[in-house]
C-alpha cells in the first residue's frame, strides 16, 4: 500500500512501490488527464507538479512520490481558470489537445518561478514537451499572457 | 455556456451508450436515411427531427458531427455548416459524436475531405430541417411557407414580425414528413453569418480542464489491459515463445498468442504474443519478460539505405508512361540550359502523441468498441468479418468514436481495433490494447520512401521546356494486392501527373519496385515527395535562368487557364472530386504566389548567410505557397522565419485554418530538417522521440498565416499546408550557402 497525496488529497493505492507515477495516477486514481506519450521522460506528454516541481511522472517510481504534493492537471485549478488555462483558452492553443495538459503543467511551473520570461528562457523550458500538431507558436504566445496576468494578480 | 457543457456531457455518456437509444420509424432519401424522433431524456424532451438535429424544448440544438476529430476542429465546423443553414443561434448548439453507422453517409476523415467533398451536402443537413421549422410555423399561422423565415433560433412571419422559438416548433416540425434535400433552398453564400467567423470551439474547454477522452483514457470496470509483442519484419511469425517469467509479475492475467496473419498485409493486425493484465504497468513489465522467436520471413531482405540508392538509380532510367506530350526523347539538349535532379525523401512515421489504443468488450454475440478511428465505418466492417457477423448484422457491432490524440493518417488503419476484439473475444473481458512508443514507430503504416528525377530546358523567354519527370517508390495499393508494384494514376493524381505547367514537349514517368514494409497515408502523401522535387526544381531551374524563384513560377504556369491534365494515358482523379467544380486554376495560382511574396516580404536584403525559399503546391483542391528564412552559420541551419498564403476557397472556421497552416509548417520543417525512418535487416531501426526527431519549441520559428479571401467551394485544409514547406526550406538554405540538399532529411548534411 502506497499513501501520496495527490491535487490536495490523501489516497491510498495498492501497487509496487516502483510502478511509475503515471500509471497509478491514471489507472487507480482515474485521473486521466495526464497523458502517455513515449515512457522514457522524451515527451513531457506526463508532466505533473512534485511540489510545485514539474516532473515526468512516466519515470517518476511511486516510492519518490510518497510524502510530496503532487499536482495534475486536474489540480492545477479549481475551475480551469489557472491564468495557464485562461490563456491557453483565449489562444486557442490546442489541436488535438493530447500535449496540452503537459504543456501547460510545464508552463505553470515555469511562471510560479519566473512571471516574465523571455523567448529563449519559454525554449529552454518548454523544450520537454513535443507538440505533434504544432501549437508551439500559441504555447509561447500563451506563456506571455499568462505571465502577464500572473503579474496583474499578484 | 455552463448548460451547454452539461449537455455535452450527457451527449458523451450517450455516445458511449451509458443512455438510452434512438428509435429509428424514418424514411430514406438519396444517399443517407433520415429518421424521426427518439425517446425523451431525463429534463427537456428532445425532437429529433433528422438523423442529425435535435432540438430540445428549452431550444437547445444538438447536432451529430458525423466525422472524426483528431486537431483539425471538425467538431466545430461541420456543426457550423448545420447550424449557418438551419439560421441557429451557436450559442444554444450542443454537439455529440455520431458512432460508426452507415446511416450518416462518409465517415472517412482524410484526404482533407469532411468539407471539400461534402459541403453541400452538410449544408442540406440544416436546410432541410431549417424548412420544417419554417413549415411548421407557417402551419400554425396558417399562411404560405413562403412568408416566414427562420432568422437567429426563431421562425418571424415577414409581414408581422410575430417570432416561434425553434424550441416551441421543434414538436410541430417532428411530425412533418422530411422534405427532399434537392427541394429546399440553400442559403446565398453572401448572406453567410456564421460561416467564415471564428465561433466558440467545441471542445476547447474540455481539452483546457484535461478532461477530453481519448482512446486511452477508456476505462470500464473489470477491465484488461494489453500490451503486445509483434513481429519485428512485416510477414513474420512466432517461432516459439516463453511466457513463464511474464507470467509471475503481479497484475499479468494471461500471455495468449493472437492468431497468425498473412500477406497481403491489408490493415490487420501483425499478430505476436499479448500479455494482458489488471493494470497498465503490469502489462508492459510482463510484456518485458517475455522470451519470443521470431520467424522473420522474405522480408528481412531490405534495408532502407540501398532501397533508397536503387530508387534513385531507377530514376535516372526511361520508365513507364503515365503522360507525355511530343516526344522528349528525339530534342537534343543544350547542356549549358539544361537542369537535371534527382531527389529522394526516406520513409517517415505519422508519431501522433497518442499512441494507438483501443477498448472492446464482447456482447450478446457482437462487441462494443471505443476506439479513435479516421474512418470508423472501415473498422467496424473489419470487426463484423471479425466475429463472423454479416454486414446485415452491423447492429451487433457498437463502435463508439473517440477524439483523437492526433492521427495524420495513422488511424485510418483499424489493426488496433481488431487486436482489441481479438483479446476482448478470447479472455471474455472488457479489453483495452494500449501501444507504447515503440510500438507505434516500429509497426506503423509508413510513408513511403521515394526518388523523383526531373529534367528541363530553358526556354528563351525564362520558362522551361522539354520536361521529364520520373517517380519511384512502394506504392500503398501493396498493402491490398502484393502483385502492386507501380503508382496507380490515383497515387499519381497528386501533384505529379498534374504538373500545372505549359510545355510542348513533356514525359512522365514511373518504375515498378518491390515493397517489404507496410505503406501508409501520412498527411498530403505523395504530394510530400512531389512537392519537394518540383519545388526545388523550379528553384534550380530559376538560379540557371538567373532570375527570382518566383518570377520561373509565374513563367512556367503561364497565362490564366484551367489545367486538364486527363489523356489518353493519364485518368487524372482531382481528389476525388470533379474539375468543374474544383479547377486547376492557374490565376488561383499564380495569385496566392504573389501575395505571399509580397506579404513574406522575401526581397528584402538579408544578411550574409541568410536567405529565403518559396514554393508552392497545389492540393486537396487548395493552393498554398510557403516561404522559409533560414540562416546557415557554421554547418548549422536556424529557421528564422516562416509564411503560408493560402487560397482554400470559402473559409468555414478562419482559426482553425490557421491552425492547421501553423501545424503544417510544423509538420513541413520535420519532413525537411529530421525525419526519417530507416529499416535494417526488414526492421525498423528507430523506437522513441531520442531517433525518430519531432521538432521541439526552440526550433521553430514564428509563423506568418495568410488566407486568400474567395467564394470558390471550398478546398481541404488538413493537408495542404504541408508539401510546399520542405521545398521551401532547402531552397533557403540553397540561397543561404549555397548549398542544394536534394535527399533529405537536412539533418544529413547540416546540424539543425
Amino acid at each position: 500500500m502506497i499513501q501520496l497525496n495527490v491535487n490536495k488529497k490523501n489516497v491510498t493505492i495498492d501497487a509496487e512501490p516502483e510502478m511509475p507515477l503515471l500509471y497509478a495516477l491514471r489507472d487507480f486514481l482515474n485521473l486521466t488527464g495526464t497523458k502517455f506519450g513515449c515512457g522514457a521522460g522524451l515527451c513531457g506528454a506526463c508532466t505533473v507538479h512534485m511540489d510545485g516541481e514539474a516532473v515526468r511522472s512516466c519515470l517518476m517510481p511511486l516510492s519518490a512520490a510518497v510524502g510530496k504534493n503532487i499536482t495534475t492537471i486536474e489540480g492545477l485549478s479549481e475551475k480551469s481558470d489557472h491564468p495557464v488555462q485562461e490563456a491557453w483558452l483565449a489562444h486557442k492553443v490546442p489541436q488535438c489537445g493530447y500535449c496540452q495538459s503537459g504543456q501547460m503543467m510545464s508552463a505553470a511551473a515555469l511562471l510560479a518561478t519566473n512571471a516574465a520570461p523571455s523567448d529563449d528562457e519559454i525554449d529552454i523550458h518548454m523544450q520537454g514537451n513535443i507538440c505533434r500538431c504544432g501549437t508551439y507558436k500559441r504555447i509561447k504566445l500563451a506563456i506571455k499572457e499568462a505571465g502577464k496576468n500572473i503579474v496583474r494578480e499578484a | 455556456m455552463s448548460h451547454i457543457e452539461n449537455l455535452s456531457r450527457r451527449g458523451f455518456l450517450k455516445s458511449v451508450g451509458v443512455s438510452g437509444g434512438v428509435l429509428v420509424v424514418g424514411t430514406a432519401i438519396p444517399s443517407m436515411s433520415f429518421a424521426y424522433s427518439e425517446s425523451g431524456t431525463a429534463g427537456n424532451v428532445e425532437h429529433q427531427l433528422s438523423v442529425f438535429v435535435s432540438i430540445a424544448e428549452d431550444g437547445i440544438v444538438t447536432l451529430v458531427n458525423h466525422r472524426s476529430e483528431m486537431g483539425q476542429g471538425i467538431r466545430t465546423s461541420i456543426p457550423q455548416i448545420i447550424a449557418e443553414e438551419l439560421n441557429a443561434n451557436w450559442d444554444y448548439i450542443n454537439v455529440v459524436q455520431a458512432k460508426a453507422d452507415r446511416k450518416y453517409g462518409s465517415q472517412g476523415t482524410a484526404g482533407s475531405g469532411s468539407i471539400r467533398r461534402f459541403f453541400i451536402h452538410v449544408r442540406q443537413l440544416g436546410a432541410v430541417v431549417r424548412d420544417m421549422l419554417e413549415q411548421a410555423a407557417a402551419n400554425i399561422w396558417q399562411v404560405n411557407k413562403s412568408e416566414v423565415s427562420a432568422i437567429n433560433h426563431f421562425v418571424v412571419h415577414n409581414k408581422t414580425g410575430q417570432k416561434i422559438a425553434f424550441g416551441e416548433l421543434a414538436k410541430h416540425a417532428a411530425k412533418l414528413e422530411i422534405p427532399a434535400p434537392e427541394n429546399v433552398k440553400l442559403k446565398s453564400i453572401n448572406d453567410f453569418s456564421l460561416i467564415g467567423t471564428d465561433v466558440k470551439q467545441v471542445d476547447l474547454p474540455t481539452i483546457i480542464a484535461g478532461k477530453m477522452i481519448y482512446s486511452h483514457d477508456v476505462q470500464l470496470p473489470d477491465m484488461l489491459i494489453a500490451s503486445i509483442e509483434r513481429p519485428p519484419v512485416v510477414g513474420g511469425k512466432v517461432k516459439s515463445f516463453d511466457a513463464t517469467a511474464a507470467k509471475k509479475v503481479k497484475g499479468v492475467v494471461d500471455v495468449i498468442q493472437l492468431k497468425e496473419r498473412s500477406l497481403p498485409a491489408g490493415v490487420f493486425p501483425k499478430s505476436g504474443i499479448a500479455v494482458v493484465a489488471t493494470n497498465t504497468w503490469a502489462a508492459i513489465e510482463g510484456r518485458k519478460k517475455l522470451k519470443v522467436v521470431w520467424v522473420n520471413g522474405e522480408n528481412q531482405v531490405h534495408n532502407s539505405e540501398s532501397y533508397r540508392d536503387n530508387l534513385k538509380k531507377l530514376v535516372n532510367k526511361k520508365g513507364i508512361n503515365v503522360n507525355n506530350l511530343g516526344d522528349v526523347y528525339q530534342h537534343d539538349y543544350d547542356q549549358s540550359r539544361t537542369v537535371e535532379a534527382t531527389y529522394s525523401v526516406p520513409y517517415l512515421h505519422h508519431a501522433p502523441m497518442e499512441t494507438p489504443a483501443a477498448t472492446a468488450v464482447i456482447k450478446d454475440g457482437g462487441c462494443i468498441i471505443w476506439a479513435g478511428s479516421q474512418n470508423p465505418q472501415w473498422g467496424k466492417g473489419l470487426v463484423l468479418e471479425e466475429l463472423g457477423l454479416s454486414r446485415e448484422q452491423a447492429d451487433k457491432v457498437e463502435f463508439n468514436v473517440v477524439t483523437m490524440g492526433g492521427a495524420f493518417g495513422r488511424k485510418s488503419k483499424g489493426d488496433y481495433i481488431l487486436e482489441a476484439v481479438e483479446l476482448a473475444k478470447v479472455t471474455s473481458k472488457p479489453v483495452k490494447v494500449i501501444w507504447s512508443r515503440e510500438d507505434d514507430i516500429q509497426h506503423g503504416f509508413y510513408h513511403s520512401v521515394s526518388a523523383n528525377y526531373c529534367k528541363a530546358e530553358l526556354t528563351n523567354d525564362n520558362s522551361a521546356d522539354n520536361w521529364i519527370q520520373r517517380v519511384a517508390l512502394p506504392p500503398i495499393g501493396w498493402l491490398f494486392n502484393t502483385d502492386s508494384k507501380s503508382p496507380s494514376d490515383d497515387d499519381l493524381s497528386v501533384g505529379f501527373a498534374d504538373t500545372p505547367f505549359k510545355f510542348n514537349q513533356m514525359s512522365m514517368e514511373k518504375h515498378e519496385v518491390s515493397s517489404h514494409i507496410r505503406p501508409g497515408w501520412m498527411r498530403s502523401v505523395s504530394c510530400i515527395n512531389n512537392s519537394f522535387a518540383l519545388g526545388s526544381f523550379v528553384d534550380e531551374l530559376a538560379n540557371k535562368a538567373k532570375i527570382t524563384t518566383q518570377q520561373m513560377w509565374l513563367n512556367l504556369l503561364a497565362e490564366d487557364r484551367l489545367v486538364d491534365p486527363n489523356s489518353d494515358t493519364f485518368k487524372y482523379t482531382n481528389y476525388g472530386v470533379s474539375l468543374t467544380e474544383h479547377p486547376l486554376d492557374t490565376a488561383r495560382m499564380k495569385n496566392v504566389i504573389n501575395l505571399l511574396a509580397d506579404k513574406a516580404n522575401i526581397d528584402e536584403k538579408v544578411s550574409a548567410n541568410e536567405g529565403w525559399g518559396i514554393s508552392f503546391f497545389r492540393s486537396f483542391n487548395s493552393y498554398m505557397a510557403a516561404a522559409t528564412k533560414v540562416s546557415v552559420k557554421n554547418k548549422k541551419v536556424t529557421i528564422l522565419e516562416m509564411h503560408t498564403a493560402v487560397d482554400c476557397g470559402i473559409v468555414i472556421t478562419p482559426d482553425r485554418v490557421k491552425s492547421q497552416m501553423e501545424g503544417a509548417m510544423t509538420f513541413g520543417l520535420a519532413i525537411a530538417l529530421m525525419g526519417e525512418i530507416t529499416v535494417k535487416d526488414g526492421k525498423i531501426e528507430q523506437g522513441n522521440f531520442h531517433n525518430y526527431l519531432i521538432p521541439r519549441i526552440n526550433q521553430v520559428p514564428n509563423m506568418f498565416v495568410h488566407i486568400v479571401k474567395s467564394n470558390h467551394a471550398p478546398g481541404g485544409i488538413g493537408e495542404p499546408g504541408v508539401p510546399a514547406i520542405a521545398p521551401s526550406i532547402v531552397n533557403a538554405i540553397f540561397h543561404a550557402c549555397g548549398t542544394r540538399i536534394r535527399d533529405l532529411p537536412v539533418s544529413k548534411v547540416l546540424s539543425i
